[in-house]
């Protein structure tokens, strides 16, 4: 992991000042599955271009920095079964929960919401035991 | 304006998703792992816009109306039913891939077929999510 944490530190920090400008600029909650649910589901109708907009520019940024800097490996599974039942329970999951790790996570911890607390326990506590079942105890990942 | 800023607050957000390293699912599910190889990256990318972000909010109870919005966010409601299995729902998604919603857009540009996919499969998820929310409404309210 070597240095990996100073990276950690600073993008995080990124993702907080993103969160920063957009409670103080627009008084929203920077929360991706809001974000992107509210294009998807039309809720969020009467928003749409700044939404549009906040994805293009997360989406732009790490495109240039791919080319600049150095392209990642997201090192994703190729398993097309686990990417649709993953991509169908972050989904609903998250839409449902009304928040994901953006959300309920950086902005709700940080202003010590007992809503955002509590999601971020049983989502984390879901992953190590989905991590446990498909990886240790399955073998699938 | 709003637009404005909203693409400056996702640009941020997508920088330092790549920054952080957190578009790579080795390094999410490597911290989901406490009986793995345990990465603990992670933590360090909650912390550090934690911070950021605690400090804005104090800063808005000080503030009339945000910059360029009418109102700042009620304060968040009661925990209930939805919350907790909306976010099971969402963590065992999130360990069995290494992806949340962030990441899956963030990365799109460079995540090849299978990030794709996923974010296909999310983006389905959220459009069926209103009625499995109504289904579980009434599910509740037949109790």
């Amino acid at each position: 992991m070597d240095i990996d944490w100073i990276y950690g530190l600073i993008g995080g920090a990124l993702i907080g000042t993103g969160g920063a400008v957009y409670l103080l600029g627009n008084g929203r909650i920077m929360g991706a599955s809001g974000i992107i649910g509210g294009v998807v589901d039309g809720s969020g109708r009467s928003n749409m271009a700044e939404r549009v907009l906040f994805l293009a520019g997360m989406v732009l940024v790490p495109l240039l920095l791919s080319f600049t800097v150095q392209r990642p490996d997201t090192h994703v599974t190729s398993n097309v079964w686990a990417l649709v039942a993953a991509g169908l329970l972050v989904g609903v999951g998250t839409r449902i929960a009304n928040g994901c790790t953006s959300g309920h996570g950086v902005c709700g911890i940080s202003r010590l919401s007992l809503r955002g607390i509590v999601a971020t326990v049983f989502y984390i506590l879901a992953g190590g035991l989905s991590i446990v079942f498909f990886r240790h105890i399955l073998g699938w990942i | 304006m709003q637009k404005w800023i909203g693409f400056l607050s996702g640009s941020l957000f997508g920088a330092g998703l790549f920054v952080s390293g957190m578009t790579d699912t080795t390094k999410v599910q490597g911290w989901l792992d406490v009986f793995g190889d345990w990465d603990p990256t992670l933590a360090f990318v909650m912390g550090g816009a934690i911070l950021p972000m605690a400090i804005a909010w104090q800063i808005s109870r000080r503030m009339r109306h945000p910059y360029a919005g009418q109102a700042f966010p009620a304060a968040s409601g009661q925990v209930d039913r939805k919350l907790i299995i909306g976010s099971v729902l969402f963590g065992i998604g999130w360990g069995l891939v290494g992806l949340c919603p962030g990441p899956a857009v963030a990365s799109i540009s460079y995540g090849g077929m299978g990030g794709a996919v996923f974010l296909i499969a999310m983006l389905i998820g959220m459009r069926v999510a209103p009625l499995v929310r109504s289904g579980l409404d009434r599910f509740v309210a037949a109790e």
